[in-house]
């Protein structure tokens, strides 16, 4: 009667199971060591996260499906995890120097942060609508503890409440969306969408299809669900900003390609267009709203607004070139930000955090190392050749071109240069105005970070090739 | 009228019956009791279709947890029910228009629809089929082995959930006696006692 056991193969999954492993491990050890135990727990996770980086790095070439063809693991979730990987350590890492002065060293922090990822891992591997939704709400349940951590604070409090309420709702679009194409197409795996449909779409698919998009979209906070990204990154410690900036958009982005790209490749047609509008309305927004910012966290919530629309162009061209742009853009994107954020991390007088523009004043001549590096990431943002940000614009950009999208290209070429107005803008106060009060000198960590992500900023020119292959090898691992 | 015809009246009816109580009844705790009710009852139904895995969730999950939740939310949180439930009468108009156009629209969808023969297909792979085990097995014997990364990750979401709660709702609270035992055990005469001399007429100062 009974069907025989069969075991699954574990080597596939072993980063994730690293990382599981290791959480409730924290979990243990946290619960057993009581409220002192930041500092060890914080170290574990370290562990944990380096654990499951060799373990991802080393994983065979080429592409396995586990668990009933739920969970695939290729090329492209392995560079796309990696990012990911790299993100979640570096936020984790500036996050030490900010909660001891906050007075916010509680174990559960590194915890969440290590669960998050393992939920964004699992999005990257989904196969299926079932496990793309569990590991999103992985991801997003984490991220909306963490946004409210200082619960002390009524800005970081409502930051959470917030981001919890339009998750919620977001969630429950991409479900009744997920429903509806499970409904029309009878499986809710990628691949048997995509043979169950068979280029062919009906109108329930595209209802279920916009539903799945509205869905997808809030999670990369692209117009027009992009309403909680100002208020939460305002709101949240800088350094859950940091790290809500940077990993989970890179998975979100890796789970929105697969599923156009694996799940709905013969009705490129219908979604393109639901790509173009919202790249395109993204990318006008974050050049648009951000003028008027005064406070850099909220300028960096429209800012990423913005680059969320860059990298959906390469989407909007849906070959693997596209996929290609998408891919190095995250992976410049990544960088670029954390670079940022230890800046903004760095925005500290004595025992105060300061987050206005204007306290960036004069920079240049309290701490030119800073001002310099700061200069670098800011003309990277705008897209400025040969900094890294411009090669990240020029992929999804020559993709578009290549895909016959000419509107797409060039509203994307001119809402970049109207970004530039506000990049610049903060260039011209920290270099040409009175300056401020100056700010306590930098931490080591922070200095390390802004130093190496700067260098890869300017020096990616010399060697692109790198992440570039890599990049076109995983790519090409999706069609 | 066979017994499950019987049956299917009773439930239904004793359904609707307690739905509508639900709303209508003034004391919100007798509301949730009623609410209970119609869980019941639509367990009950579901019996009836051979959906008896459905039945037993629905009692454990909605009576045994959320609805115990509710009369606990209803019991603690001091709202004033009969408060908010002045005006009905006016807004009874417009919420009924906006409620019969609600319903027209589900006659005029629902009657409408036409299944593709097409898409009335097997259902998604991995799931028991046999006719000859009942829901329960079909679903036991894929639970574990075919859904097991599903099942695991919900496990994960369940910890993520409690952590969460735990982390922004527990506060330590200063100046709480508690027992420690091993510090009574570990008391000794010298720690626990002092013997003073004390002079005749004068107090102990301190």
């Amino acid at each position: 009667m009974n069907a025989p056991f069969v075991m699954p193969a574990l080597g596939p999954v072993l980063p994730e199971l690293v990382m599981a492993v290791g959480a409730l491990v924290l979990v243990l050890v946290g619960a057993l060591r009581g409220e002192k135990s930041y500092g060890l727990v914080n170290g574990l996770a370290f562990v944990t996260l380096a654990l499951a980086a060799a373990a991802l790095v080393t994983q065979p070439a080429g592409k396995v499906l586990v668990f009933g063809d739920s969970f695939v693991v290729d090329g492209f979730a392995r560079i796309m995890k990696a990012i990911a990987l790299l993100g979640s350590a570096v936020a984790l890492l500036l996050s030490v120097d900010y909660l001891r002065r906050e007075n916010l060293t509680r174990f559960e922090y590194p915890i969440l942060i290590v669960l998050a990822t393992l939920g964004m891992m699992m999005m990257i591997s989904a196969n299926d609508l079932i496990a793309l939704y569990l590991g999103l709400e992985l991801q997003s349940l984490a991220a909306y503890v963490i946004a409210a951590i200082h619960r002390d604070n009524v800005r970081s409090s409502e930051a959470g409440l917030k981001y919890f309420v339009l998750g919620a709702l977001s969630s429950g679009m991409l479900l009744y969306g997920a429903s509806l194409v499970y409904g029309f197409a009878g499986t809710v795996s990628f691949p048997g969408i995509a043979a169950a449909l068979k280029g062919q779409s009906g109108l329930g698919v595209i209802l279920g299809l916009v539903f799945v998009s509205a869905g997808l979209a809030f999670k990369i906070s692209a117009v027009p669900f992009h309403m909680w990204t100002p208020d939460v990154y305002e709101g949240a410690p800088t350094p859950v900003t940091t790290f809500f900036a940077s990993a989970p958009k890179v998975a979100a982005m890796a789970m929105m390609v697969r599923v156009f790209i694996v799940a709905f490749p013969g009705i490129i047609g219908d979604w393109r267009q639901i790509v173009v509008f919202v790249s395109i309305a993204s990318m006008a927004l974050g050049a648009f709203a951000a003028i008027g910012q005064r406070n850099i966290k909220r300028l960096m919530a429209y800012s990423s607004i913005g680059h969320v629309g860059f990298a959906l162009v390469g989407l909007a061209a849906g070959s693997a070139q596209g996929v290609n742009g998408v891919i190095i853009y995250m992976a410049i994107y990544v960088v670029m930000t954390l670079g940022t954020f230890a800046i903004i991390l760095g925005m500290r007088r004595g025992d105060t955090y300061v987050e206005t523009i204007d306290d960036l004043a004069g920079l240049s001549r309290t701490q030119p190392f800073m001002a310099y590096a700061f200069g670098a990431i800011l003309f990277s943002l705008t897209g400025i050749p040969p900094l890294a940000g411009f090669f990240a614009k020029f992929y999804v950009f020559a993709a578009a071109i290549e895909a016959k999208l000419f509107a797409l290209a060039v509203i994307g070429v001119v809402t970049s240069v109207v970004s530039a107005y506000y990049y610049l803008r903060i260039v011209k106060i920290m270099f040409f105005d009175e300056p401020a009060e100056s700010f306590s000198p930098l931490t080591p960590t922070l200095k390390a970070v802004i130093g190496v992500s700067t260098a890869a900023i300017l020096f990616f020119w010399l060697a692109p090739a790198p992440l570039v292959s890599a990049a076109n090898a995983a790519a090409r691992s999706l069609f | 009228m066979s017994a499950v015809a019987a049956f299917f009246y009773l439930f239904s009816a004793v359904a609707v019956a307690s739905a509508f109580m639900v709303v209508v009844s003034r004391n919100p705790v007798y509301s949730v009791l009623f609410l209970i009710l119609a869980f019941v009852n639509a367990a009950g139904l579901f019996l009836l279709m051979g959906a008896e895995f459905l039945a037993m969730i629905l009692v454990v999950v909605y009576v045994g947890a959320v609805a115990v939740l509710f009369l606990f939310v209803v019991m603690m949180l001091d709202v004033d029910f009969a408060e908010l439930r002045q005006g009905f009468i006016n807004y009874l108009p417009v919420g009924a228009m906006v409620g019969i156009a609600l319903l027209v629209e589900l006659i005029l969808v629902v009657g409408t629809w036409t299944l593709s023969p097409e898409l009335i297909r097997a259902p998604a792979a991995g799931a028991a089929t046999a006719p000859t085990i009942s829901n329960t097995e079909a679903i036991g014997q894929v639970l574990y082995t075919r859904y097991i990364y599903f099942f695991q990750a919900a496990g994960l979401i369940l910890l993520v959930a409690m952590i969460g709660a735990i982390v922004l709702t527990l506060r330590e609270r200063t100046g709480v006696k508690r027992q420690d035992i091993s510090a009574q055990v570990a008391r000794t005469k010298a720690t626990a006692m002092e013997v003073r001399k004390v002079a005749s007429g004068a107090g102990l100062e301190g």
